[in-house]
């Protein structure tokens, strides 16, 4: 199947330049170049403009509530360990609302892969600052001074919580976060990305950072001081996968089958 | 003397073995023939609160507490004021007590209760290794006429793998005990229990609401602990892998509700269990499982509120968020067991009306109902497995549509691994495909699909156990059935007590077949606001003068309360 095949026919609510066409288009390239059956897949999203994505594929999709993407994929995948399962969504509903689910996700290593697309601005409800925004960004009426807030760490955050896989990727280089895609599936157990998906409607100076991205991390490593020390030296910017654990997923626990009379039995005075 | 059943209470600071006590006493009677019933009230502390076992035990099956206790054995008197009106301690009761843990408590003096002062402690001490509540154990055991032996058996079971001198140490302090009240016969005995074959258990509520669960289907759990539902997921978490399902403990309650809706979405019957503070925190998804219509059973076992409240205390007062508490029109179903035993039945009757129905189903059980034991005849479950109505062949042959308008309302569903039924889940309203549309049609014609498949569904006979006859109904939900039916039998049938299973979605027509030739209608219900006793007057014409007796948790509402009701003429 081309990646054709895996995109739907609805039209996306995302502006003109959005970063997130290009996540779309390497999804179901990702797809397409693991020749995935479109039923065995499973997109799942939260609340927020990128996380519309899953109904503009061919695949099974969950477009849930806010922040609640990596619960709703964890039971999918526990529950149908035979599916590819793939949780998406942005910043906002993934380190804010959902920041919590984000760092349980990452320490139960379930076989998943989690994209955020990372604008560093809530755009659906018209730009607001989210909390990987800087803390001076002065652009919102409902933070006029700044958010005054560090921001939000994301892949340090993951590598601390203990994701598998760890990456980032930008949005304008759809054919990198392909192959980011396929690997991060590849790999057993919790896989994250995030990607640089400008906003171009209410952070316009974003369309600048096709020129700050760079290549740096190298191979990813599995040594997590090491993994800790290039995130050290990150400016934010360096793409690639940064870290590739050996930790084993989490699997289902298997008991010897018991049949439920047995179960009632013990109930017996 | 001797009656039906004799009650008796054992009190104690946490740590005395109150618990323990009452388990080995319950289980000794069961093993006799005797039926029992064991309520536990304990206070929020993790070690050393107040704690108290309040059994029941009869030659017929009780569902409730006594109207009163007829023999209390304080351990120590601890912190017993702490639920001192939950003891019902009154002129009929004795009360035993140990002259070296002070004088009785006051209130308990006032009741005008027969105390009888035995040395426990110091009968225990006498024993090498000797521990006060065996000799507690055998005190209540020779003062109410339970024989020894079965107890014996049980000990020996018990403590097989502390050696023969800890069994030897148990039986010499019951002895003990016992040979202290032997002769005193005006203490009340249990009858002679009639020798049976019959199968009977010995259960928790909620571990009838887990296996009714199981045996239904449910194959996936995800759930916080909480009390008082968590000893439902400590007894699933070891035995749902056995069954091939899977059980994860999550990071909080929206989290669980999320791991649920997304197991069910893979086509795994799903549920989880909490309480109302977990509850709370679900309802925005549960909005989602109404509008994309995914089958799911949340128990919420009820305890008092709001916020913290009584955590170890129960109370009915969930029925409002349970019905009412979502943002939007947002129809599901709600249903309450009737009893312990009923725990089993309604668990898996619930799991049945949510994969039917494609909705949430909200089991509300309450605290008095998951944390006692019963010993009781096997109790009766539901028939089968839940069925999911599935997208067949046909469905998917041709662009499918998950919500397609169906006359019943209810839509074949795809799951992930049917080739041909992909689509998006969607909590925005959808159109038949499951697009995103903001059309008023499609709002209209999806609210009303969501609406009429709960509203026309048949709930066939369970919706209620209807008994009794006269001009006077009763009504209640939950555990409040048993004492209804108490009174109901005290009465000789004397009056229409329907018990309701299904509290959501109304069925006007059947009540309306139950309240025939009705003048007087009386809601009980364990709640301040008379959460019932204001949906059946929303939703029913109630006939004749229609009065309400609630009351908050945690005093259990006894079978003579609700003679009494019945008795008065001019209740306001």
């Amino acid at each position: 199947m081309i990646p054709k095949d895996y995109k739907s026919d609805m039209k996306p609510v995302w502006c003109p330049g959005c970063g997130d066409f290009g996540v779309v288009a390497a999804i179901t390239r990702a797809l397409s170049e693991m020749q995935l059956p479109r039923h065995q897949v499973a997109l799942v999203s939260g609340i927020g403009c990128s996380s519309r994505l899953p109904a503009y594929t061919t695949v099974y999709g969950f477009h849930g509530v806010h922040g609640r993407a990596l619960p709703v994929a964890s039971g999918l995948k526990t529950a149908r360990p035979d599916l590819t399962v793939i949780a998406m969504g942005g910043d906002g509903d993934g380190f804010s609302i959902g920041a919590n689910h984000f760092v349980q996700a990452c320490r139960r290593n379930l076989d998943l892969t989690y994209i955020v697309m990372d604008n560093e601005v809530y755009g659906m409800t018209k730009g607001q600052a989210s909390p990987t925004t800087e803390a001076d960004w002065t652009m919102s009426q409902l933070t006029p001074h700044g958010p005054g807030i560090e921001p939000f760490r994301p892949l340090e955050v993951a590598l601390a919580a203990g994701a598998n896989f760890i990456a980032r990727a930008f949005a304008g280089d759809p054919a990198h976060l392909t192959r980011l895609i396929v690997e991060a599936v590849a790999t057993p157990g919790f896989a994250f990305i995030n990607v640089l998906s400008p906003c171009v409607t209410f952070r316009a100076e974003q369309k600048l950072w096709k020129e700050r991205v760079h290549e740096g991390f190298g191979e990813p490593t599995a040594d997590r001081g090491e993994a800790y020390r290039r995130l050290m030296q990150d400016d934010g910017f360096t793409l690639g996968a940064l870290y590739k654990g050996n930790f084993q997923p989490h699997s289902p626990y298997a008991e010897a089958p018991v049949n439920i009379a047995d179960m009632e039995a013990r109930f017996r005075v | 003397m001797s009656a039906l059943s004799v009650s008796v209470a054992m009190t104690g600071s946490g740590g005395a073995g109150v618990l323990t006590s009452g388990h080995i006493l319950l289980k000794a009677a069961g093993a006799a023939g005797y039926f029992g019933h064991m309520r536990r009230t304990v206070g929020p502390q993790i070690r050393g609160g107040e704690s108290a076992a309040l059994l029941r035990l009869s030659a017929e099956e009780v569902l409730c507490p006594a109207d009163e206790t007829d023999v209390l054995v304080g351990f120590d008197w601890n912190n017993v004021g702490r639920f001192a009106t939950e003891l019902a301690v009154g002129p009929n009761s004795w009360v035993i007590t140990d002259p070296s843990e002070g004088s009785v408590p006051d209130f308990l003096r006032e009741s005008g209760a027969r105390v009888i002062e035995i040395p426990m402690s110091q009968l225990a001490e006498a024993i090498p290794d000797g521990r006060v509540n065996m000799v507690g154990l055998g005190v209540v055991a020779e003062a109410i006429g339970l024989p020894l032996e079965p107890m014996r058996g049980i000990l020996t079971k018990m403590l097989a793998r502390k050696g023969p001198e800890a069994a030897q140490a148990s039986f010499a302090a019951l002895e003990a005990g016992a040979a202290a009240v032997r002769g005193l016969t005006e203490l009340p005995k249990l009858p002679v229990a009639q020798p049976s074959a019959e199968e009977r258990w010995n259960v928790s509520g909620n571990e009838m609401t887990a296996l009714g669960a199981v045996k239904a289907g449910v194959r996936f759990v995800a759930a916080y602990p909480i009390t008082p539902a968590t000893d439902i997921l400590e007894w699933l978490a070891p035995n749902l892998p056995k069954l091939g399902g899977q059980l994860i403990q999550a990071e909080d309650e929206l989290a669980s509700i999320n791991m649920c809706l997304g197991a069910s979405f893979g086509g795994v019957p799903s549920m989880t269990a909490t309480s109302g503070p977990g509850l709370s925190l679900m309802m925005e998804s549960l909005g989602l499982a109404v509008a994309a219509e995914i089958p799911v059973l949340v128990v919420d076992v009820q305890r008092g509120g709001p916020s913290t409240g009584l955590p170890t205390k129960s109370e009915q007062s969930d029925l409002n968020i349970a019905v009412h508490g979502h943002h939007g029109d947002a129809p599901l179903v709600v249903t309450a067991p009737l009893s312990v035993a009923d725990c089993a039945f309604t668990a898996g009757w619930s799991l049945h009306l949510a994969e039917s129905l494609q909705c949430p189903v909200l089991l509300l059980s309450e605290q008095v109902l998951g944390h006692s034991r019963v010993v009781v005849r096997r109790p009766r479950a539901f028939e089968g497995q839940a069925q999911r109505r599935l997208a067949t062949a046909v469905d998917l042959a041709q662009s499918y549509q998950r919500y397609r308008i169906t006359p019943d309302g209810i839509s074949p569903m795809a799951v992930p691994g049917m080739a041909g039924g992909e689509h998006t889940l969607d909590g925005l309203e959808h159109n038949p495909h499951g697009d995103p549309s903001p059309k008023a049609e499609d709002h209209q014609a999806q609210t009303d699909k969501r609406w009429r498949k709960l509203a026309d569904f048949d709930y066939g006979a369970d919706w209620a156990d209807v008994a009794g006859q006269g001009e006077t109904a009763v009504i209640t939900f939950g555990s409040t059935f048993g004492a209804a039916r108490e009174a109901l039998a005290r009465t000789g049938g004397g009056f229409r007590h329907i018990g309701l299973r299904l509290l959501h979605p109304p069925q006007p027509a059947k009540m309306a077949a139950a309240l025939a030739g009705v003048s007087r209608v009386l809601v009980v219900e364990q709640n301040h606001g008379g959460q019932l006793h204001k949906l059946l007057r929303a939703h029913h014409d109630l006939p004749g003068r229609v009065m309400s007796f609630c009351r908050p948790g945690p005093l259990p509402i006894r079978p003579r309360e609700i003679e009494d009701w019945v008795a008065q003429e001019d209740q306001p």
